[in-house]
């Protein structure tokens, strides 16, 4: 390039939802503008309505059948391609973590831990059955089994840990075949949007996970009363107040609800509970036969 | 325009003469004036008038050859009562079955006012003589079907032989007796505007009651700029001859948006004169549960679920 070549203009990425597989922007057109933790201006990223919820939602339910058929084994291969896809674009993490506020080594060992732990659900996809799931002795002359089941859609509140909290919800509930609807959170929302591409690159059918960003508090109440919506995990609700009245919203139709107390430590081992918050148990008669 | 009417269906060509002769369909112009008018937002007390009003017109269907007894009979229970929790939603106008369930759904609906519609004259395709479109229509009407919906020989129409069609039409209308006959035009297999604006009009001069698009077997089906056309040819037949005919898009109509965009679409192409069950239909099954669902959304302030309401 020749010292006469005009300044060339940087291509900037708008930062869009993430529905059904397509990155569209907020159906009502509305932005708002995200700083670093220094108050420097980022981007805008688009500030979801509750028609994009609503939206999301029918595409995560679309998504269901398909997802929670699909062998345990594929869901399995398909989060370990999630973590190739991640690993590779380490660099723009530490990167967009750095700007979020998180120390430059610290967002590296983020990023690590990020991969890792989506590596670690990976595995859990065959074996959970197995663990959750029992061949019951009954007083008959039957096999009498027990094997969990996704819930269904699962709305998300992610928690403000831009990375490694939000990969810690989001793998738990699609690893057992549930899909998804995720409020990223609201201060740091770009990484989120950035993990929605590797996402969209790692062969995961369009709308098992859709990130909408903008006001949880906005958002929370229309997925937590939704009736098509089978639970909610309510971690990234800090507003005490707010996640009663999302509770409340969600007994309309017995949503499942798992509402942490106090603050979690994303590097700790995740132990299986987030995955089992999510799965139903179906006892099946079946006769021996002759 | 003021074509002779009094001898058109003589010939052939006669009938040929008037039919070339009504005005080109601008297509672009017609998509683009369908697509302004699905723009139109229609919301809080609006909208909620607009769903009782589609849910009246919808005419529920079952048209599958996998269709039991026991499916009409539900079906009819729902058209009565579509949302069983709820007794101020409207009925829907009318049941459409095949002419074999007929009685069923008139023994299910007697006494509820939702008409039985059966389809006839060799449904979907319409490949098959007079004589058994004729009877079959009688024996539609026999079992007690309020209303005909019959398919027009799209084969006669696209060769040209359009006093064929017509004959058919007027002979189906003659087996009709009181009920009243939809035609179906079919419009996906018609290829262009100008041929959906022929044969609406040859519908409505053989004595169809309703023009009505599709059957629902072929795609696309009730497109906006199609039903347009329709609309704009009703209206034209209605100032030339007096006579008012209803419409009816079928097919492809899933949701809420969908049967609004229609309602707004009539009110601003023959005005609210059509507004009515009697004069417009909805032909369509599961837009029936996103009407409901939507309806739930005002009542409730919550996004309602499918698990809530019947599956059919």
């Amino acid at each position: 390039m020749s010292k006469t070549d005009p300044v060339r203009l940087a291509v900037r990425k708008t930062y869009k939802l993430y529905i059904g597989g397509a990155f569209p922007r907020s159906e009502s057109g509305r932005s708002y503008p995200v700083t670093s933790s220094k108050g420097d201006f980022l981007a805008n990223a688009a500030k979801a309505s509750r028609k994009d919820a609503r939206d999301a939602v029918s595409a995560a339910r679309r998504a269901f059948p398909g997802w929670s058929g699909a062998t345990p084994y594929n869901r399995g291969q398909i989060l370990y391609r999630v973590a190739e896809m991640l690993e590779g674009r380490r660099a723009q993490f530490v990167a967009e973590l750095v700007d979020a506020g998180t120390g430059r080594a610290e967002a590296g060992r983020n990023v690590d831990a990020a991969v890792d732990r989506l590596v670690w659900y990976a595995g859990w996809s065959d074996k959970i059955t197995s663990i959750v799931g029992a061949a019951n002795p009954v007083a008959g002359p039957y096999f009498n089994l027990s094997t969990p089941e996704p819930t269904g859609v699962v709305a998300v509140v992610a928690p403000e840990d831009p990375l490694l909290g939000l990969v810690s919800v989001v793998a738990p509930v699609i690893v057992t075949g549930n899909t998804c609807v995720v409020v990223a959170g609201e201060r740091a929302p770009l990484p989120a949007v950035t993990l929605a591409e590797v996402l969209a690159t790692s062969d995961l059918p369009g709308g098992v996970v859709n990130i909408l960003t903008g006001s949880t508090a906005e958002i929370a109440p229309w997925l937590a009363s939704h009736m098509d919506v089978n639970a909610i995990d309510l971690t990234g609700v800090t507003d005490a107040e707010l996640a009663v009245a999302c509770e409340e919203a969600a007994a309309e139709n017995l949503k499942r609800v798992l509402r942490p107390t106090g603050g979690t430590d994303w590097s700790a081992d995740p132990g299986t509970r987030r995955m089992t918050t999510f799965l139903e148990t179906k006892t099946v008669w079946h006769p021996t036969g002759v | 325009m003021t074509p002779s009417l009094a001898d058109v269906a003589s010939s052939n060509v006669a009938l040929r003469n008037l039919l070339h002769g009504l005005p080109g369909v601008d297509r672009v112009g017609a998509d683009q004036r369908a697509a302004m008018l699905g723009t139109r937002s229609i919301k809080t007390t609006s909208k909620a008038l607009a769903i009782d009003l589609a849910i009246r017109m919808v005419d529920l269907t079952t048209l599958e050859g996998a269709d039991t007894p026991g499916k009409v009979r539900a079906l009819c229970a729902k058209a009565v009562r579509p949302d069983p929790g709820d007794p101020s939603v409207p009925k829907v106008a009318a049941v459409c079955v095949y002419p074999d369930m007929v009685s069923r759904a008139v023994e299910a609906l007697a006494g509820s006012g939702v008409r039985v519609a059966s389809v006839a004259t060799a449904f979907p395709s319409g490949r098959s003589s007079l004589e058994v479109k004729v009877a079959e229509t009688a024996f539609a009407v026999g079992a007690g079907a309020d209303e005909i919906d019959m398919v027009i020989d799209r084969g006669a129409f696209l060769s040209g032989d359009y006093l064929k069609v017509f004959e058919e039409i007027a002979a189906v209308k003659a087996a009709c007796g009181t009920a009243h006959l939809k035609v179906i035009l079919e419009t996906g297999e018609l290829a262009t505007y100008d041929n959906v604006r022929r044969a609406a009009w040859l519908a409505m001069l053989a004595g169809g009651d309703f023009v009505k698009t599709s059957t629902g077997k072929v795609q696309p089906a009730a497109t906006l700029p199609v039903t347009l056309v329709m609309l704009e040819a009703v209206r034209d037949f209605l100032s030339i001859t007096g006579r008012k005919v209803g419409v009816k898009p079928a097919g492809g109509i899933k949701t809420t948006k969908d049967a609004i965009k229609m309602l707004v679409l009539v009110n601003e192409t023959v005005g609210d004169g059509w507004l009515d069950p009697d004069w417009f239909r909805l032909g369509a099954s599961s837009v029936l549960n996103d009407l409901l669902m939507q309806r739930q959304k005002l009542a409730t302030g919550r996004y309602a679920g499918p698990d809530y309401f019947t599956l059919d």
